[in-house]
């Protein structure tokens, strides 16, 4: 039976819900509308909300000083390696936990989510004596495969829910019809699980667009990416809000594009399962 | 061609035992049913003679060779399963092309095969849909079409037939025999239902807790069960079982008497009883009778213009000479 809701809740109900999304929302209008303030105006007391004197200066600035697409693509490769790497290290994994579970695969997802309460700069020493035994440091592969590790229990727990999903039979028949292990994860498991697969896959790449942690301090000039961009428009002293907020709403542009467009897959993949 | 053959087979989850050492032939070409109560390992049994579970012990020969750690996809059967087990994300044709497609086969070839299974299972028609936008017997036949297109040299069918209506599944049931007929193939059919097992079977293997406790036709299981479960279990409806002085007065524990050995008449006869609930199917009336002086209720087969009422007197007489005698430990006595 549907619940009857009286406009008068509906209009309340849509209030909350703007003013909710709002307040999650304003850091980002406000990092935004700083970025085309000059930089008295974005200090200025009371704060300037809409009524300023519109400039792209700090954009011009912010491309002279530094290469813009240098960063970008370095945030790209980092992003989409790290997260096709994952995915394909994940994909077997999770088929293994899902069809062939054991007594013991319950503990080894809790122990491999138990690496993500871990302070991350508890394991950075070690990590960063190991990069420069092999010669990673500030290279685009060493950021590759340390964001794939991290964010490798996510991937494999998100794959390993969606595979769940998938009767067991299918799979069987698969095997009764001469395919391999591979060709029945590349050909029945893959495209069955494509939604779930679909939205790992962007709330990973979005993880990675947004690390900050291991990208400041493993990369210097040759692999940083976006957020070491960012991170270069801090200074100690002088004024530099409104650069720096320039510079992050280039930063984040892509990955809110990205979002933007495949938000439905995202809430799609995030509820899978959840109705039938 | 299609011979299949287990030695000594055993499987064990854990520490339980779900079937014991096991011996059984299966000619080539040959109809086999297994059939028992749920939980009996009848499933189990199918699925360790596809290789889809291994087995603790033993051996399984198909056609001569040791196939007891060959894979699954290299043993050269075809399944088809209960819930048809297809692929969602292809179509029709896809799903019957899906093994001849593993095997590398060219595309023509496929095609000529995909094409003629269809025509045999009236799927023409629908080869460009998803599994997705046809009914249960439809997907149930692609399943089959999915099976028969690589020529396996035999066929394991796990309650192929259970998640269709009744109507529906007594075409189907033809549909396979007929195919059965038409192969000439081996086939290894698992169902709880003895009716599917008693119209479709060559050779019935009867199951119980792992243990087989009869293999043989369905009129020698009918007519000679070797034991009380057999007995109970063959049959619809099912044997009259008495134990208590009317066995013993037969030198047997137990006595057994299907319905249609039982005269009914409202004159004499050797037990007497009143009528209870009458099952009228039209061409036969079953009366349920009780009240007898014996431990249990009596069910007798008669025509179906046989007109007894509730709560009328009637006499019943059983036939000695087809009468099943049972000693103590429920085995048949000669």
């Amino acid at each position: 039976m549907a619940r009857s809701v009286t406009s008068q809740r509906k209009a309340i109900n849509t209030a909350v819900a703007w003013a909710v999304g709002l307040l999650i929302f304003f850091p980002i209008l406000w990092t935004i509308l700083t970025s085309f303030k000059t930089e008295a105006q974005a200090i200025n007391d009371p704060p300037l909300f809409l009524f300023f004197d519109w400039t792209l200066e700090n954009y011009t600035v912010v491309q002279e000083r530094s290469n813009y697409m240098r960063f970008l693509w370095n945030s790209v490769f980092i992003a989409g390696g790290s997260t096709i790497l994952g995915v394909m290290i994940a994909i077997p994994a999770a088929w293994s936990m899902a069809f062939v579970p054991s007594k013991r695969t319950k503990d080894i997802l809790l122990w491999m989510l138990s690496t993500k309460m871990l302070p991350a700069v508890g394991v950075l020493y070690p990590i960063y004596l190991i990069f420069i035994q092999f010669g990673l440091l500030d290279s685009r592969l060493g950021l590759v495969i340390v964001l794939m590790l991290i964010n490798l229990p996510i991937i494999v727990w998100m794959l390993y829910t969606y595979f769940r999903e998938i009767p067991g039979e299918i799979l069987e028949a698969a095997r009764m019809d001469g395919a391999t292990l591979r060709e029945e994860i590349l050909y029945v498991l893959t495209p069955m699980a494509i939604p779930g697969i679909a939205s790992t896959l962007l709330l990973n790449f979005i993880l990675a667009w947004n690390e900050a942690f291991w990208t400041l301090n493993l990369t210097a000039a040759k692999a940083a990416p976006l957020t070491a961009f960012i991170a270069s428009y801090s200074s100690p002293e002088g004024l530099f809000y409104a650069k720096l907020s320039a510079a992050s709403t280039m930063a984040i542009a892509p990955i809110l594009v990205l979002g933007w467009f495949s938000q439905k897959q995202l809430v799609r993949g995030l509820t899978f399962g959840a109705v039938k | 061609m299609g011979r299949i053959t287990l030695d000594k087979v055993t499987k064990s989850f854990g520490d339980v035992e779900v079937i014991p050492p096991l011996d059984l032939t299966i000619e080539d070409g040959e109809f086999t049913v297994f059939v028992g109560p749920s939980g009996c390992g009848k499933s189990t049994l199918l699925r360790l003679i596809a290789g889809l579970e291994d087995i603790s012990s033993g051996q399984i020969r198909i056609d001569g060779n040791d196939a007891t750690h060959v894979p699954p996809s290299k043993r050269g059967l075809a399944m088809v399963f209960q819930s048809y087990a297809l692929y969602p994300h292809m179509s029709v044709r896809k799903n019957i092309a899906f093994p001849l497609r593993m095997a590398k086969l060219d595309k023509a070839e496929q095609d000529r095969r995909v094409d003629q299974a269809a025509a045999v299972l009236n799927l023409a028609d629908y080869l460009d849909r998803k599994p997705g936008q046809l009914s249960g017997g439809q997907r149930q036949r692609v399943a089959i079409g999915r099976a028969i297109v690589r020529e396996p040299s035999a066929f394991l069918f796990d309650e192929p037939l259970s998640n269709l209506d009744a109507a529906l599944r007594v075409g189907m049931r033809m549909e396979i025999s007929e195919l059965h007929k038409k192969l000439a193939t081996t086939m290894v059919y698992v169902t709880h239902d003895q009716v599917e097992a008693m119209t479709m079977a060559d050779k019935i293997v009867v199951l119980r807790a792992g243990h087989i406790e009869q293999v043989g036709s369905p009129l020698e299981l009918y007519h000679n069960p070797r034991n009380l479960f057999v007995a109970g279990f063959i049959g619809s409806p099912t044997m009259n079982l008495i134990s208590g002085p009317e066995a013993a007065k037969r030198d047997a524990t137990t006595i057994g008497i299907r319905p249609e050995h039982i005269t009914v008449s409202d004159k004499k006869g050797e037990w007497k009883g009143v009528v209870g609930v009458s099952e009228h199917l039209g061409s036969d009336t079953f009366f349920h009778i009780h009240d007898t002086g014996l431990a249990e209720t009596i069910t007798v087969r008669a025509g179906g213009e046989v007109g007894f009422r509730h709560g009328d007197t009637v006499h019943l007489t059983p036939r000695e000479d087809v009468m099943h005698r049972f000693d103590a430990q429920g085995l048949r006595i000669a």
